[in-house]
């Protein structure tokens, strides 16, 4: 929805805020997750994080979040998918080439950034290609394994060393 | 400018001390000379001979050749084809790539394969979306996005891997370039987003079309205030328009196309209004040339490339200098002068 992806951009130092302290509690719990088990959890945890973010920034369930670095605004909404955007093709009134009755979630995206701590920090940082493996799995659990358990990255090869 | 050692077709130039590439673009623009770029429209045939003659009329004009990749969505000759009909006879293309017709298997393979075939110079693009083309119904792939392209390539020359960590025995050993549009939407993250492109490995970069000269300069004072300049070539896009109509028509259709009004004014003010778009091009060029910072122009003359040279020609944008084509040296002794000539077809 339109609407509620502009709220959250127009929100996004609040989001932000909420979030990191979100993470903290989550990764904080990683023993309970262990215990259950990442793999048993995945599927009951992806369901939440669809409704929760598909509601607030209509995610796309990419599995691999980054939401602090985009604005707020899901990058995966973009038509093509640029997680390093906005393209050449931006419409003058600041919609989609691809959808000309969307906003373009990078004019959007930067927007947001221009609300967040770090400001311009995290959108500049180039986001390495997607993982298509990870596509509606859980990225919540995926950032709790990384940082509980640092040696044991969730999943390989990403560009990033 | 003439290199000592030019190209003996199908056989590679030395790499120079602080070259990537073995190319004669990145000699150029590293020696300081004015650039210029064009582009090739790929024919929708199997016919090698109507890639010759597309490029035969850039012959002596031109610092290299982009081969479009499914430019505006649409389908022709691959650029990996024509860019190996091209080195086969020496001339230096740009091979585009586009993420949106190929995954990162595919892209990667033809970035080797291209290295292969003697293309020294590969232009990163996320592409046109499919809905603008002549297949709609197509899938888009969009695996990578042009900023992880950049990087993806990058690694491939200078970790020689590929982007699953396994290694490579040699290098392609290219020229990295990529596109920015300082006239679209947000236009005050234009420069940032260039910045990012640098980081992730971009060489050199050719823009849109350029009609709005402020806007350019003050994406370019930007440029300079986060140090641009001295890491990334600029090719600022250029291209004569045919008639006001044209331009009104690609300001409505083609995504990230902007005219100032001036401009359509003007040419519609013109009684010969093909002959005004030429001349506004020229104004533009040598306006652009101003620009510090601005190393070249990247001309498009989609479906007029026979102007290209008058244009070129023109505008003196070239200082005397004669950029290498197969015929060239042939030709010195015989016609020396007979250069603009030899051209004469152009007019339209």
């Amino acid at each position: 929805m339109i609407a509620m992806r502009r709220w959250s951009v127009r929100h996004a130092r609040g989001l932000e805020t909420f979030y990191i302290l979100f993470e903290r509690a989550f990764v904080a719990c990683h023993p309970l997750w262990k215990l259950i088990g990442y793999q048993r959890l995945d599927a009951p945890m992806a369901a939440v994080e669809k409704v929760v973010k598909g509601f607030l920034f209509d995610c796309q369930m990419c599995g691999q979040c980054a939401l602090s670095s985009t604005g707020m605004s899901c990058s995966m909404n973009c038509p093509k998918n640029l997680r390093n955007g906005p393209c050449g093709g931006v419409r003058p009134n600041g919609h989609c080439e691809v959808r000309p009755e969307m906003p373009c979630v990078w004019v959007l995206g930067f927007e947001g950034s221009e609300r967040m701590r770090g400001g311009y920090a995290k959108i500049r940082l180039v986001q390495p290609p997607v993982d298509r493996r990870l596509q509606g799995r859980s990225a919540w659990l995926a950032v709790a394994r990384e940082r509980a358990a640092p040696a044991l990255p969730a999943a390989k090869s990403s560009l990033q060393p | 400018m003439k290199f000592e050692d030019e190209p003996v077709p199908g056989y590679p130039l030395p790499i120079l001390a602080g070259h990537t590439s073995p190319g004669r673009l990145e000699r150029v623009l590293r020696a300081g000379a004015f650039a210029v770029t064009t582009e090739l429209d790929p024919p929708d045939s199997a016919d090698p001979d109507e890639v010759y003659r597309r490029a035969r009329v850039f012959d002596g004009w031109v610092d290299g050749i982009n081969a479009t990749d499914g430019s505006g969505a649409n389908c022709h000759m691959s650029s990996l084809a024509v860019c190996s009909l091209l080195t086969k006879v020496g001339y230096a293309p740009v091979m585009q790539i586009s993420c949106r017709d190929k995954n990162r298997i595919a892209i990667q393979g033809d970035i080797l394969g291209g290295a292969a075939m003697g293309v020294c110079n590969v232009m990163c693009l996320s592409g046109d979306g499919v809905q603008c083309g002549d297949h709609p119904q197509a899938k888009p792939v969009f695996d990578l996005d042009c900023m992880s392209l950049l990087q993806t390539a990058r690694m491939l020359r200078d970790e020689k891997r590929f982007q699953s960590g396994r290694k490579i025995t040699s290098a392609p050993r290219v020229f990295l370039g990529a596109a920015e549009n300082p006239f679209a939407p947000p236009l005050a993250w234009r420069a940032e987003r260039l910045a990012k492109k640098v980081e992730a490995g971009a060489q050199f970069i050719q823009t849109q079309y350029c009609f709005d000269i402020p806007v350019m300069r003050d994406f370019m004072n930007r440029a300079r205030d986060l140090g641009l300049l001295e890491k990334v070539f600029i090719l600022a896009g250029v291209g004569p328009l045919r008639s006001a109509k044209t331009a009104q028509w690609m300001r409505t259709n083609v995504a990230g196309t902007h005219i100032p009004d001036a401009v359509i004014q003007r040419l519609a003010g013109a009684q010969d209004q093909a002959r005004e778009g030429r001349n506004l091009c020229i104004d533009l060029i040598h306006q652009l040339k101003e620009i510090p910072g601005v190393a070249g122009v990247h001309v498009m003359a989609y479906r007029q490339e026979e102007s290209v040279a008058e244009v070129i020609e023109r505008s003196g944008v070239l200082d005397g200098r004669r950029p290498w084509f197969p015929q060239r040296d042939a030709s010195v002794d015989s016609d020396v002068d007979a250069g603009p000539d030899a051209h004469a077809a152009h007019a339209d």
